[in-house]
C-alpha cells in the first residue's frame, strides 16, 4: 500500500509541475504587451512602462519568469489582481466556501438522484423504468446547464416567484435564505452529477449482478432485497465511490456558468468576471487552484478505493 | 451431392461471415434512438447550410417597430431586443455552432491522435512525458481550460474553436495511446517491426485501422460536448462576437429579458438541447453498434 502511494505521489510531483508551466505559459497567448494594459491611461510614459515591466519580470528571459512566478506560487503568493489590486490567493480563498457550499448541495441532489435510479434501472434492465431513467438521463447529459438555469428562473422565479432569481446569502448569516438562494444552482449543478452517477451505477450494478456470489446468494434462497441491496451494490459502490469523488472536484470548478447566472459570487464568477476585466493573474491563479484541487481530489479518491477494496490494501 | 454441400457451406459463409463493417453499419441502421439522433443531426446541417435561403428574414436586420414582439405567424420564434427575427437568428446560429463543433473536435483528433499514437509506440521516455502532459492538462476541467485559452487568446470564433480544440486533445490522447500499446503487444506489430517498418509505418498501418471504430465514438461525443464549450464560451462573450448570431450570445442577451420575453431564451437554448441530444445518440448508438461484445443490438 505505501508503494503504491509512493509511487501516485511520484506521479502527482510531475503533473502539478506540467500545469505550473501550462499555467504560465497562458500569458504568451496574449496578443499585446501586458505592461500597456496594466498602465491603463499612463501607457504614454516609458517611465511608468519600465517600472511595470521591471515588477513583473516581463524584461527578463523567460525561464527565469516561470522560476520567479513559481517560486512566489510555491509561498502562496499568486500575484495580485489587476482590476482590484487584491492577492489572488486571497481572492480565491475568499470565493472557495461559497463554491464548496453549492458543491456539496450539488453533489448530494446527484447522489440521492442518480445512485437509486442507477440500482433501479440496473435490476430492472430493459424494462419501462430503465428506459425512462436512462431517458432522463439522456436529457440530464444534453442540456446545457446554463440553460436549464435560465430555464428554471423563469419557471421558479418569473412566473411562480417562489424563489429570488439570483443573489446570495451566506448560511452564517441566515440559513434559510441561504437555501432559497442556491437550491436552483444546486438543482441545476446536481441534475449533471446525477446523470454521471446513474449511468455510473447502472454499469456497475449489471456487473456485480452477473457475477458468481450473487448466483450463489439467490440459490441460497436469501431475498432479492439482500441480494441487491448487501451483495451487489456493496461491491457496485466501489467504483462509484471513486468516481463520486472526482465529480465532486468537477463541481467546485464547473459551476462557472451556473454561478454566473445566479449571481452567486464564487469560484466560477471570480473567474468570468476576471475574463471580463482582463485580469488575467487571477485567471491564472483560478486554473491553477482547480487543477491542485481537482488532482487532490483524484487522490482521495484513490485512497477511498484502496480503503473500501480489502482486496488492494496488501498490494 | 456435392454441388449442395457447396451451396449450403457458401449460404452459411455469407450468413456468418457478414464483415465486421457491415455488421456494424446494420447495427447501427437498426438502433432506432441512433436513426433519430442521425436524422436530427441532418437536419440541423442542412438548416446551417441553407439558412440564407430558408431563413425568413436577414438575421442582422433590426427594426424598431417590432423589439421584442412574441412569437407569431410572421414571426415564428418572435423577436429580439433589436427587432431582429430570432427564427432566422436560430437558424444562422447554427452554423456557428455545428462549424465550432466540428472543426474543433477535427482539430482535437488531428492533434491528439498522432501524439498518442507516438506516445505508445516511440519509446518509454516520450510515452512518460506525453502522458504527464496530457494528464496535466485533464487535470483542468475542460470547461475552465477551454475559457482560459480563449480569454488569453482574445474575443473571436476562430480562438474559441481553437481554445476548444486544444482542450479536448488530451482525450484523443489516451485513446490513441491506449490503442497502441495495445496494438504494440500483438504479434502483427510484432511481425512488422521485425521485418523493419519505421514506427509511423506501424502506427499508420497497424494501429490507425484499429482506432477507427473506438475513435468514432468519442469524437461524436466530443462534438456534443464542444457544441456546449462553443454556446458557453459565446454566453460569456468569448466565442462568435456580436452582431453575427451563434445561439450561446443570444441566451446571454435574453437573460436580461427574461421577464417580458422568455421566448428569447427557450428557442436558442432548444437548438442547443436538441443538437446536443442528437450527437448524444448519434454516438451511444456507434458505441453499441462498434462494440462486438455489447449485447444490445
Amino acid at each position: 500500500m505505501w508503494g503504491f502511494l509512493l509511487r501516485r505521489l511520484g506521479q502527482v510531483i510531475p503533473t502539478l509541475i506540467i500545469v505550473s508551466i501550462l499555467v504560465f505559459a497562458l500569458q504568451q497567448l496574449m496578443p499585446g504587451d501586458p505592461a500597456l494594459i496594466l498602465a491603463g491611461e499612463e501607457r504614454g510614459d516609458p517611465e511608468v512602462l519600465a517600472q511595470i515591466r521591471a515588477e513583473l519580470r516581463l524584461d527578463q528571459p523567460l525561464a527565469s519568469q516561470y522560476l520567479h512566478w513559481i517560486w512566489r506560487a510555491l509561498h502562496g503568493d499568486l500575484g495580485f489582481s489587476w482590476r482590484i489590486r487584491l492577492p489572488v490567493g486571497e481572492l480565491i480563498l475568499e470565493k472557495l466556501p461559497v463554491t464548496f457550499q453549492l458543491a456539496s448541495m450539488s453533489f448530494v441532489i446527484g447522489v440521492v438522484i442518480g445512485v437509486p435510479c442507477g440500482v433501479l434501472s440496473a435490476v430492472w434492465r430493459d424494462r419501462p423504468v430503465d428506459w425512462l431513467i436512462n431517458g432522463i438521463a439522456l436529457f440530464g447529459i444534453s442540456t446545457p446547464n446554463f440553460w436549464l438555469g435560465i430555464m428554471m428562473i423563469l419557471l421558479f422565479s418569473v412566473e411562480l416567484g417562489w424563489l429570488p432569481p439570483s443573489g446570495y446569502v451566506s448560511p452564517w448569516e441566515d440559513p434559510l435564505m441561504s437555501l432559497q438562494t442556491t437550491i436552483m444552482p444546486a438543482f441545476v449543478l446536481g441534475t449533471g452529477v446525477a446523470s454521471v452517477l446513474m449511468r455510473h451505477t447502472r454499469a456497475a450494478m449489471l456487473g456485480a449482478l452477473s457475477q458468481d456470489y450473487v448466483r450463489t446468494a439467490r440459490a441460497k434462497g436469501l431475498s432479492e432485497r439482500i441480494v441487491v441491496g448487501k451483495h451487489a451494490l456493496r461491491n457496485a459502490l466501489v467504483p462509484v465511490v471513486t468516481l463520486g469523488t472526482i465529480e465532486f472536484g468537477r463541481l467546485l470548478a464547473g459551476a462557472v456558468l451556473t454561478e454566473q447566472i445566479f449571481s452567486i459570487p464564487g469560484f466560477g464568477k471570480l473567474v468570468v468576471d476576471a475574463v471580463f476585466n482582463r485580469d488575467y493573474p487571477v485567471v491564472q491563479g483560478v486554473v491553477m487552484a482547480t487543477a491542485l484541487i481537482f488532482i487532490l481530489l483524484s487522490l482521495i479518491a484513490d485512497l477511498l478505493y484502496m480503503a473500501i477494496n480489502p482486496r488492494l490494501r496488501t498490494a | 451431392m456435392s454441388t449442395t454441400a457447396a451451396k449450403t457451406t457458401g449460404s452459411l459463409a455469407i450468413e456468418t461471415g457478414e464483415s465486421p463493417g457491415r455488421r456494424a453499419l446494420r447495427r447501427f441502421l437498426e438502433h432506432k434512438l441512433a436513426m433519430f439522433g442521425l436524422v436530427v443531426v441532418v437536419i440541423f446541417i442542412a438548416a446551417a447550410l441553407l439558412a440564407p435561403w430558408i431563413a425568413p428574414f436577414d438575421p442582422l436586420e433590426t427594426s424598431w417597430t417590432r423589439i421584442r414582439k412574441p412569437p407569431s405567424l410572421t414571426h415564428l420564434f418572435g423577436t429580439d431586443e433589436n427587432g431582429r427575427d430570432v427564427l432566422s437568428r436560430v437558424l444562422f446560429g447554427a452554423r456557428a455552432s455545428l462549424t465550432a463543433g466540428v472543426i474543433a473536435v477535427g482539430g482535437a483528433v488531428l492533434i491528439g491522435v498522432p501524439v498518442g499514437l507516438l506516445a505508445g509506440l516511440g519509446g518509454k521516455w516520450l510515452d512518460i512525458v506525453i502522458s504527464r502532459i496530457a494528464d496535466a492538462m485533464l487535470s483542468i476541467p475542460f470547461l475552465i481550460l477551454a475559457i482560459a485559452l480563449a480569454a488569453f487568446l482574445g474575443p473571436a470564433l476562430e480562438n474559441a474553436m481553437i481554445a476548444i480544440a486544444v482542450s479536448a486533445s488530451p482525450i484523443f490522447v489516451r485513446l490513441a495511446r491506449g490503442m497502441a500499446l495495445e496494438a504494440r503487444s500483438t504479434d502483427w506489430v510484432e511481425a512488422a517491426r521485425a521485418l523493419g517498418n519505421p514506427i509511423w509505418r506501424i502506427g499508420v498501418m497497424h494501429v490507425l485501422p484499429n482506432i477507427v471504430p473506438p475513435l468514432l465514438v468519442q469524437a461524436t461525443l466530443a462534438i456534443a460536448e464542444a457544441i456546449i464549450a462553443e454556446a458557453s464560451l459565446s454566453f460569456l462573450g468569448l466565442g462568435q462576437q456580436p452582431p453575427q448570431p451563434s445561439w450561446g450570445s443570444m441566451l446571454n442577451s435574453a437573460q436580461r429579458f427574461i421577464e417580458g420575453a422568455p421566448w428569447l431564451a427557450i428557442f436558442p437554448g432548444l437548438a442547443i438541447f436538441l443538437v446536443v441530444l442528437a450527437f448524444n445518440l448519434v454516438g451511444d448508438g456507434l458505441r453499441d453498434a462498434l462494440d462486438p461484445r455489447s449485447q444490445r443490438r
